[in-house]
């Protein structure tokens, strides 16, 4: 990755940052710190990777993201934003009545939303589903599923990884944000699903172990996943809860709260000196 | 007397599915590994490249159903009743009703008539959990030749359907060639004046016999074919209740949330009318012969006929 690239997508992670703070603080709620997490590559997924287009939003051949960890729609909702496919001062409607940016993201009211989601463990099954019909069609498109580390406690997560992978569904890949919190504490506290990669490798996948904050490492993987025939790839990212916010990485805390006035303005401050 | 001819819904499902593989290439079979008492596995044989098989794994089932019709298909997924509308209620709700998507979920072996393998796989409450989902549409055909005509009505149907079929083999009532479902619409079957008996699933048969039991008695029964429980045809109910003044609902599901709870629901706001409800009366089933259950459950023309003539005493 070229160093001008490399520095355009940091910038660009940045400005979706600002509007994850700028989202949850208007909206006095939401889940900042794994949207943070998860920004990079979501980033470099929107702004470098997919084959989406703002303008028609249902492409018939574009490439589909399932935001599986659904709580983390600010996030997605930034980079939407920013990529154009509505306009970025409406992330400040986010969770207000009428608006069409929802606590979780809902297919029908947000242009960019491939899947309604927000009910863990259930993204990715439509994912596989989606992935399928690719194939069944003869599509080239390729299904990404975003997943958080916590949610894949759910027995369903692993109900479609044996589909898939049974399925031999390479045009599929699946990203794991390793963060290491979930709402009640550390993954491993809580109910540990380590180790993470064996397990995916043990359900037949391509798995590949990644800085999920390291853009050249994020695309290597993605490329890699795209080479691989015959399976579908899993990426493990290795994330910091609440990245970017000093006050906000690794803070369990921060997994479902809004910042306040005080807050949003030294969060602001620190993500702007990245621009 | 013409023979009865006896088949179970599910081989009306299997019948309907055939049909579209023929007439209809968006069409795809999903199952989660029992395709043979679901009767998919007929489609199955006849085009085993459009039939995915999810294993034992239901929530990943209706997913799946529910990505692949966003790539244009019409998906048909099957498990039994207690497995769909029961252990994956919550993915039919998030992931295929919130977004309304085009997925058809056929469950089979609903209700007491599964016999002898008992409460656990006894499915009374379905009709009462899917009914809380906006936008679904649910259809509990009669018999067989409904049961494969309401198949190719829901895919043409762009959206949501639960539809509910039986294992237990159920007396024919319609002629296949004249048959006509009509979506949404509640049928009459026969014309009465002192009690409606509002029947859907294996009890409109039950209906038409104590009926026709009850005519003897000198009371003059309507019997309307509820097949669409949601969205409900409320016309077709509150004239039966305005025309017959009582009203009988009788079902193979439980007593709370179904057909009955429906109906209820709608009278007492527009139409305060004497009701009564045949049905499972909020208890788990059990093992045994399937008629037998139905007869021991009150699922049977004799209860209709006893619940007819006591709703008409509180007209």
């Amino acid at each position: 990755m070229n160093a001008e690239l490399k520095s355009k997508l940091q910038k660009d992670a940045a400005r979706v940052r600002m509007n994850v703070i700028e989202g949850t603080f208007n909206a006095k709620s939401g889940h900042p710190g794994g949207s943070l997490s998860i920004t990079d590559i979501l980033t470099y997924l929107y702004m470098e990777k997919l084959n989406v287009d703002p303008k028609n939003p249902r492409a018939e051949d574009r490439d589909r993201l399932v935001l599986s960890k659904g709580h983390t729609a600010p996030a997605l909702y930034a980079v939407l934003a920013l990529k154009g496919f509505f306009p970025i001062e409406d992330i400040k409607t986010l969770r207000k009545p009428d608006s069409y940016l929802q606590g979780h993201p809902s297919m029908h009211m947000t242009p960019g939303v491939d899947m309604s989601t927000g009910s863990l463990g259930q993204g990715i099954s439509v994912a596989v589903g989606m992935a399928l019909g690719a194939k069944l069609n003869k599509k080239a498109y390729r299904v990404y599923a975003i997943l958080g580390d916590g949610e894949i406690q759910e027995g369903q997560v692993w109900e479609a990884a044996m589909f898939a992978a049974a399925k031999g569904l390479d045009n599929l890949t699946v990203v794991v944000d390793n963060n290491n919190l979930q709402i009640d504490g550390t993954i491993e506290e809580v109910n540990s699903p380590y180790p993470i990669d064996e397990k995916f490798e043990a359900f037949g996948f391509n798995v590949i172990n990644i800085d999920g904050h390291d853009f050249e490492q994020i695309a290597a993987a993605f490329e890699a996943a795209d080479n691989c025939k015959g399976k579908p790839t899993a990426i493990i990212a290795k994330t910091i809860k609440g990245k970017g916010v000093s006050f906000m990485e690794n803070q369990v805390g921060w997994h479902g709260k809004a910042p306040n006035a005080e807050e949003y303005e030294i969060a602001m401050a620190e993500l702007k000196e990245a621009l | 007397m013409a023979e009865v001819i006896k088949k179970a819904t599910r081989d009306g499902y299997g019948d309907g599915l055939l049909e579209l593989g023929k007439i209809d290439d968006k069409v795809i079979v999903m199952d989660a590994d029992l395709a043979g008492a679901t009767k998919t596995g007929v489609f199955k044989k006849a085009y085993p490249e459009k039939f995915f098989n999810a294993g034992i794994a239901e929530s990943n089932l209706f997913g799946v159903a529910a990505g692949l019709s966003l790539t244009g298909y019409t998906v048909f997924a099957s498990s039994f009743a207690m497995f769909a509308a029961g252990r994956a209620f919550e993915q039919i709700r998030n992931s295929i009703g919130y977004p309304h998507l085009n997925v058809k979920i056929c469950a089979t072996h609903a209700g007491i008539s599964v016999g002898e393998d008992g409460a656990s796989h006894q499915c009374c409450e379905d009709i009462a959990l899917m009914r809380t989902i906006p936008g679904m549409t649910i259809i509990n055909p009669a018999d067989a030749v409904e049961a494969k005509a309401a198949v190719l009505a829901a895919a043409k149907y762009e959206g949501p359907v639960y539809m509910r079929f039986g294992r237990l083999a159920v007396p024919q009532i319609f002629d296949e060639d004249t048959y006509e479902f009509k979506w949404g619409k509640a049928a009459t079957i026969s014309e009465g004046t002192d009690v409606a008996i509002l029947a859907t699933g294996l009890m409109v048969n039950e209906a038409m016999i104590a009926a026709e039991e009850l005519k003897d008695k000198g009371i003059s029964a309507r019997v309307v074919n509820v097949h669409t429980i949601k969205p409900l045809d409320e016309k077709a109910v509150l004239a039966a209740a305005r025309d017959c003044g009582c009203i009988v609902v009788a079902e193979e599901h439980s007593i709370i949330g179904g057909l009955g709870g429906a109906v209820a629901e709608l009278l007492s706001e527009k139409l305060p009318t004497p009701i009564a409800r045949v049905g499972v009366n909020d208890t788990f089933g059990k093992s045994g012969p399937a008629v037998d259950l139905l007869h021991e459950f009150g699922l049977d023309a004799a209860h209709i006929v006893k619940a007819a003539k006591d709703v008409v005493k509180r007209k």
